[in-house]
């Protein structure tokens, strides 16, 4: 079985001449939830940018067999969900039925069919009383479940979610790891948070200076580079 | 979280909420019409109008002082101008322009108060609206108490460091540095316009907004606009011929 997003030699230098990915090579199987941990810059939301078309690189990038060029964009963009770090930029229609029917709109779906799709989703995380509401009337976890329901209509194959855990309380933390649980799609995260990558994911690789330098059991990559402390924290407050 | 009045005020189920946004629209571009070109009795016929619009207040359930204060907004800077036509020895035109701006902003704030931006919206594409200008207003709706936000964090920060208005106001460097957090702010906003680009990029924006179902308008719908335009343009008659 091909794998859901191959990676061969990824390069990316930004306008300002500012090198981000030097050569990443990546893959990511069927239902495998991987995390991608490394320092802030190290080019972790850079490569995932690439996934669905938003910057493009040298090198080669494939989703689901597909390369990721301009005649593919919105077939990629169907399969890929992402899921920005700040909700406040991922919710931009004045009403959360409306944000989540957003991508299935552009699709060129039925207004009617769209409306039914996205309430499903909202249902799905937990979101469906807030249909009606505008989107900076909600918390920071529930932005984040109905950015969430707002990918899920597009029934993506992959979903690629930027520090999913930022600006939420524990408990929205907790709410989200056990949406995430329950979704079948194949996840890459993009985090910081050590505890949440280590309940969610299979296995880790680990950024720097846009490469990866290490791929393997999350404990394991924590381990090698020093990131253990995260983890020991945590059972030390138990 | 910001407490956004005119969005709670357009959520009402009053017979005026319960108007098509075209409805709405024709008969605020009638009263409009009615007000800009009256000359004669303009005094007698701004308090006919006042009581329509008052009415129609109170028909939406909506707290009259709060309404008439707001709209208030634009006397400071139609007074300017009425000011200058004062002292340029005509103060008819004064007392006009004072009237005038003033009802137009109370007919707006009615029509505002009583649909829900997304109808709105859609009502003016149906009308035929630029697209592009719609777009525009949603962002800058959406956006504005996000901005308002980060520039009260920012403003938060300075004062935590001991910055005052009278502080800023009494030094040319500080008040370069209060510039400073000016363009800072404008980076943080085009930075937030590249990435809600993206967030829409990665849906599949393509250039065009699609929204959620149309607007139904009713036969209900059409009587309450000719009947209010009708209204309005016979007392203005009726004002003028009794002049």
């Amino acid at each position: 079985m091909p794998p859901l997003v191959e990676v061969r030699n990824l390069r990316f230098r930004y306008d300002d001449g500012t090198p981000a990915l030097n050569g990443v090579d990546f893959r990511l199987e069927a239902g495998e939830s991987v995390a991608l941990l490394g320092a802030n810059g190290s080019g972790k939301t850079t490569f995932v940018l690439h996934l669905n078309g938003l910057l493009t690189g040298q090198g080669s990038v494939e989703v689901c067999g597909l390369p990721v060029d301009k005649p593919n964009l919105a077939a990629i963009r169907n399969k890929v969900g992402l899921v920005f770090q700040d909700s406040e930029s991922q919710l931009f229609m004045p009403t959360v039925l409306e944000d989540v029917a957003f991508g299935l709109l552009n699709r060129g779906m039925n207004a009617h069919e769209a409306s039914e799709r996205a309430k499903a989703a909202l249902d799905t995380v937990g979101m469906a009383a807030a249909a009606a509401r505008a989107p900076y009337h909600l918390s920071a976890g529930e932005k984040k479940r109905v950015a969430i329901a707002g990918v899920l209509t597009m029934e993506p194959e992959i979903l690629v979610l930027d520090e999913p855990t930022t600006f939420l309380d524990p408990p929205g933390q907790r709410a989200l790891a056990e949406l995430l649980c329950h979704l079948p799609q194949a996840k890459i995260l993009v985090t910081h948070d050590i505890p949440f990558a280590h309940a969610m994911c299979t296995r880790a690789v680990f950024f720097e200076n846009g490469i990866i330098a290490a791929a393997g059991p999350v404990e394991e990559i924590v381990t090698r580079f020093g990131w253990e402390f995260a983890l020991e924290r945590r059972k030390l407050s138990r | 979280m910001h407490h956004v009045v005119l969005e709670r005020w357009s959520r009402g189920r009053s017979i005026i909420h319960r108007r098509d946004p075209r409805a709405k629209l024709a008969t605020l571009l009638v009263f409009l019409v009615v007000l800009a070109t009256a000359h004669h009795n303009l005094v007698w016929l701004s308090l006919a109008l006042l009581a329509f619009l008052s009415a129609a207040v109170i028909a939406a359930g909506l707290p009259l002082a709060g309404v008439l204060a707001r709209a208030g907004i634009v006397l400071p800077f139609s007074a300017v101008f009425a000011a200058v036509s004062w002292l340029a020895g005509d103060p008819g035109r004064a007392v006009a322009l004072l009237l005038k701006s003033y009802l137009s902003a109370l007919a707006v704030l009615v029509a505002v108060s009583t649909t829900p931006l997304p109808a709105l919206i859609r009502g003016l594409e149906m009308t035929g609206a630029p697209r592009f200008l719609l777009m525009v207003a949603q962002f800058l709706y959406r956006y504005l108490f996000v901005i308002s936000e980060e520039a009260q964090h920012m403003t938060k920060a300075a004062a935590s460091r001991g910055a005052t208005a009278r502080s800023l106001a009494g030094s040319r460097s500080r008040f370069r540095a209060a510039a400073g957090a000016l363009a800072v702010l404008f980076a943080r906003s085009y930075g937030r316009a590249e990435d809600i680009h993206r967030a829409m990029l990665a849906r599949g924006f393509e250039g065009s907004f699609r929204t959620l179902g149309a607007l139904d308008f009713r036969g209900s719908d059409a009587c309450f606009a000719a009947l209010a335009s009708l209204l309005l343009i016979l007392t203005r008659v009726a004002i003028e011929r009794a002049g």
